[in-house]
């Protein structure tokens, strides 16, 4: 069969589709987003009716998850790193209920934090949960994975997170597809207790769990996916995980690398062939993306161990994605001659769009709010978070999904005034309704602007799952209909749209403004066809 | 062979175009790729680049190491030098020259147009007025395609076919204003490389 040019974030979604995959469940997050945007567009999981819709959130989405493997089937679910951050709660006890149809957690990571307010290693996630991970280093692996996390996931009943991070969740390459497996049926799990946490029962799952943590070692040790290279200078052995096993090879693609490696994808570590390469070699290099996951662990919390060089002794940076340079200079190779970046050479940072209604409705949000300075605006996670930027420089926070609202009602509660909230309309259906709901019962004096462009701007135009609702929602949850006002950011309504914000401002108690125009790149969509 | 190239630009300039219709030409040639690819917030008028890696062995790194691009495509004068630091000492160093102005503190072209010229092997050229003058202004990166296409080791006719397979569903009037704008590029660079 002829190759798939597949990006990494595809070629898992291939390889869920192919190893018997029931149900992707997930919410939209770079550099995730891929996954399962190419499950809702592959005729065959439009054929076998996979389910492929987005979900509210991380956490609605592992639970969904979860709910699909105690009736027996497998689930993915997919996730940004900080997604993990929502999901954490299901994802945590999922460790302990374990799976009935296999569930696959798949996050991706973004060092660097290239679309993220963060840099986390969901490795430590895995281990906080007891969970075998694991991390391929190319497309092949990323599709193969799938597979035998299932597989994994079904013997031991248990969920296993596949861990991949940005440069190979937005790379592509040729990938090789194996048979296509049937999905399960329909069935319960053996122990109908199984899902059931009452302590009494959840004690016993997870001395469960303990047990069979030594099985889940033995996986790693026979995994394809760990591989011990030979070498022939013992005086230092390289530990590389994950896509870091590249910017190794990277460096030796004229020839062999002389020192013995220790390729990484499967976790927990594999510890027969750790300790096999302690015993023979001097010094180890670790090189791994992210944090320094196995580095701390062999190095030892007292750091005496000091034959282990990685990002804790300098000889990686501490933070940041690795690169082929970066790897080439830990292993003490002299830099390819190149040359700098010319000093014409200037920054340019996104922006928003030409037309888009944010830029309309910072405008009116800043005169409306002229006579009291800066100071005032908490916003959240979207295209919006660019009206931080000049010529805008509209809003003053931007910490997690929901804070916006939240942070806004703290600090009116503190006596903050005016105290605004910027949120857009999906990131309001993933966390914004419970803080409204603090709002109204504290009766906080607040404006919410729940900025509504009817899809999932920043990325890259999924639906928004309250498009169409935002009012009934407001409604429900008890906010005063007098109070839910809809205005149309645009140039021609600046007048009117400023007065309607000092309208609320005044009013002592929860306002929400709904500023309603359609992203820039549907609306052009719809014009075009 | 081996081709390393960084493909940049602005957010929505159409650089993944080019790394798809090479890709595809690669792919159909029998070659190994890979290709690196910018998604999420730069996407919205900020810089963007992609690294793509064409060989006939195995390749590793999905980024390309400073210092061993073969070659830079440019569909922006200014975003092309950002990523010098990748090219090889004799890297052909291909751009439109036309700016893409969406910062208050743009760089005067004079100077920008001066270390164009300091790359020992380059061609640079006006493809937003190619494309004009071909009735095809939305084809502007194909000119620039069509100008690397020289030193890209791919024959011509399977670049060719990456247009008809990746705009075929856009119709023969897109397929064809993409062809000749291709073309066009092609043959600036024959007469103007330097």
């Amino acid at each position: 069969m002829k190759k798939l040019l597949l990006l990494g974030d595809e070629a898992i979604a291939q390889g869920a589709l192919d190893a018997g995959l029931s149900g992707a469940f997930g919410y939209p997050g770079t550099p995730s987003t891929e996954i399962i945007e190419y499950i809702q567009r592959n005729p065959e999981a439009i054929e076998r009716n996979v389910h492929r819709t987005w979900s509210t959130n991380e956490k609605t989405a592992m639970e969904e998850a979860l709910g699909m493997s105690y009736a027996g089937k497998r689930a993915i679910v997919t996730m940004k790193h900080v997604g993990l951050n929502v999901a954490a709660d299901p994802y945590m006890n999922s460790a302990l209920t374990g799976a009935n149809g296999g569930i696959i957690v798949t996050v991706a990571d973004d060092p660097s934090m290239h679309s993220s307010q963060n840099e986390q290693d969901s490795r430590f996630y895995a281990k906080f949960a007891l969970m075998p991970a694991m991390e391929p280093a190319n497309q092949q692996e990323a599709y193969l994975m799938p597979r035998l996390a299932f597989e994994i996931s079904e013997k031991y009943n248990l969920p296993v997170l596949l861990r991949i991070t940005t440069r190979l969740a937005h790379s592509r390459a040729g990938v090789d597809r194996l048979e296509v497996l049937k999905e399960n049926k329909l069935h319960f799990p053996e122990n109908p207790n199984q899902f059931m946490l009452l302590p009494a029962f959840a004690r016993v799952n997870y001395k469960r769990l303990l047990s069979i943590q030594d099985d889940l070692v033995h996986e790693s040790e026979n995994s394809t996916f760990n591989q011990y290279f030979e070498g022939s200078d013992k005086s230092l052995v390289i530990i590389a995980c994950g896509l870091a096993y590249n910017y190794l090879m990277e460096n030796y693609s004229a020839g062999k690398c002389e020192y013995p490696i220790l390729k990484i994808g499967q976790y927990p570590l594999p510890k027969k062939q750790i300790e096999k390469i302690t015993s023979e070699c001097d010094e180890m290099l670790i090189l791994e993306e992210g944090m320094p996951f196995v580095e701390e662990m062999l190095k030892g919390y007292l750091g005496n161990n000091l034959r282990v060089k990685g990002r804790l002794d300098g000889s990686l940076p501490r933070d940041g994605e690795l690169n082929p340079q970066l790897v080439r200079k830990a292993l003490g190779m002299p830099e390819l001659p190149s040359q700098k970046v010319p000093e014409v050479v200037v920054g340019r940072p996104p922006a928003l769009c030409v037309g888009c209604p944010h830029i309309d409705t910072y405008k009116a949000l800043n005169a409306a709010l002229e006579k009291y300075g800066s100071g005032y605006v908490f916003s959240d996670i979207g295209c919006y978070t660019l009206g931080y930027l000049p010529p805008y420089n509209a809003i003053n926070t931007c910490v997690d999904m929901g804070a916006s609202i939240s942070m806004a009602v703290g600090a009116a509660d503190a006596g903050l005034f005016p105290s605004i909230a910027v949120i857009g309309d999906s990131t309001f259906g993933h966390s914004g309704m419970t803080p409204l709901l603090d709002g109204v019962i504290s009766k906080s004096n607040v404006v919410f602007m729940i900025l509504d462009n009817e899809i999932t701007a920043m990325t890259g135009m999924q639906d928004s799952q309250v498009t169409g609702r935002i009012e009934d929602i407001c409604i429900g949850i008890g906010v005063e209909k007098e109070h839910i006002r809809v205005i149309v950011p645009l140039s021609k309504n600046h007048e009117e749209n400023v007065k309607v914000i000092k309208e609320e401002l005044d009013y002592n108690g929860v306002s929400v403004i709904i500023p309603r125009r359609p992203c820039i790149h549907i609306f052009k969509k719809k014009k075009r066809s | 062979m081996k081709k390393d190239i960084i493909l940049a630009g602005v957010g929505g300039q159409g650089i993944l175009s080019i790394a798809t219709i090479i890709g595809y030409a690669a792919i159909e040639s029998g070659l190994n790729l890979k290709q690196a690819e910018v998604h999420g917030m730069s996407q919205r008028g900020g810089d963007v680049q992609s690294h793509l890696r064409i060989s006939d062995k195995e390749i590793y790194s999905d980024l390309i190491p400073h210092g061993a691009a073969d070659m830079i495509i440019s569909v922006e004068p200014m975003e092309a030098l950002r990523y010098k630091p990748y090219l090889s000492t004799d890297g052909w160093f291909i751009t439109n020259t036309k700016p893409f102005v969406n910062i208050p503190n743009y760089p005067e072209m004079d100077k920008i147009m001066d270390e164009i010229e300091s790359f020992k092997k380059h061609v640079a050229l006006d493809a937003d007025q190619i494309a004009k003058d071909l009735n095809a202004p939305r084809s502007m990166n194909m000119v620039v395609l069509g100008a690397a296409s020289l030193f890209l080791d791919i024959p011509f006719e399977k670049l060719e076919e990456g247009i008809k397979f990746i705009f075929g569903r856009k119709g023969e009037k897109v397929v064809e204003s993409n062809l000749k704008a291709m073309k066009a590029g092609r043959d600036f660079a024959e007469e103007n490389k330097t």
